[in-house]
């Protein structure tokens, strides 16, 4: 039994994270889902964030992911306003419906 | 112990996370997603990184995530259609998600071999003074820069949502 935890299991876990969240982003049609798989992937970046301050014991990696931390509020801020005016104009919250940019 | 407190979470996160792709209902997936961040506050902890484990909570378990159910509750979102997916992306999928896993677990293995050993207490930068000190000093302009950010982010919330008002 180890004693500690190796630094390679952290990022590994950061690693299936990120690839669960880029299966949900690709994968789903409800337009929420999509939003909370990328709000995955930006949890699974400030893990390895965090353990690589460890690594080099220093503070820096805690700024960065903190500042993933207000980057995310405000991208979920503005998100959400507009999944909801495409819900107003469209009622719908597919987002293969969502192609009027198409041809 | 250390060991025992990292997998015990590790596993919370990864069933949370994969609960948070195969939910079909958006609140379950919400629920889930709390779960994932949760435990990942947990493991901040075990890293040493305080007074982000309390960010993490705060913020994304309750500040996002509360927005998450409030949209879902105004929405009132239901289950997501059964829609027919192409062939090839049913059959390739999770072959290639598995394939890319296993070749990152796999260079971080390699690139990252058992030397640094993450133990409780072996990293005493991560709390409030420390983040508060660095934040003021070596990363002042992106503090700055954040707040403009969130102005305008507040601006364009508010501007999607005001012409329910007019």
């Amino acid at each position: 039994m180890l004693a500690a935890v190796p630094i390679s299991w952290f990022l590994t876990l950061s690693a299936v994270l990120f690839a669960l969240g880029v299966a949900g982003f690709v994968f789903r049609r409800n337009i929420i889902t999509v939003f909370m798989s990328i709000e995955l992937m930006l949890n699974a970046v400030n893990l390895s964030f965090v353990t690589f301050s460890y690594h080099r014991q220093q503070v820096n990696g805690h700024l960065y992911a903190f500042f993933v931390m207000v980057v995310a509020a405000a991208e979920a801020a503005v998100g959400l306003a507009i999944i909801l005016t495409i819900f107003k104009n469209r009622s719908t919250l597919n987002i293969d419906d969502v192609d009027s940019m198409k041809n | 112990m250390d060991v025992i407190l990292f997998l015990v979470f590790a596993i919370i996160a990864v069933v949370c996370a994969i609960n948070v792709v195969v939910q079909t209902h958006p609140i379950s997936s919400a629920v889930s997603l709390v779960g994932v961040m949760g435990s990942l506050a947990v493991l901040y902890l075990l890293l040493g990184a305080e007074f982000l484990a309390a960010a993490q909570v705060i913020v994304y378990a309750g500040a996002i995530m509360v927005l998450f159910v409030f949209v879902i509750m105004l929405l009132n979102a239901g289950a997501e259609a059964k829609k027919g997916r192409s062939f090839t992306a049913q059959l390739l999928g999770l072959p290639l998600l598995v394939a890319f896993l296993g070749l990152m677990a796999f260079f971080v293995q390699r690139l990252y071999p058992q030397s640094t050993l993450v133990h409780f207490g072996g990293f005493r930068g991560g709390g409030a003074a420390e983040i508060g000190h660095a934040l003021f000093t070596t990363f002042l302009l992106p503090f700055e820069v954040t707040s403009i950010l969130i102005l305008v982010a507040i601006l364009g919330a508010i501007v999607l949502a005001r012409r329910e008002m007019d």
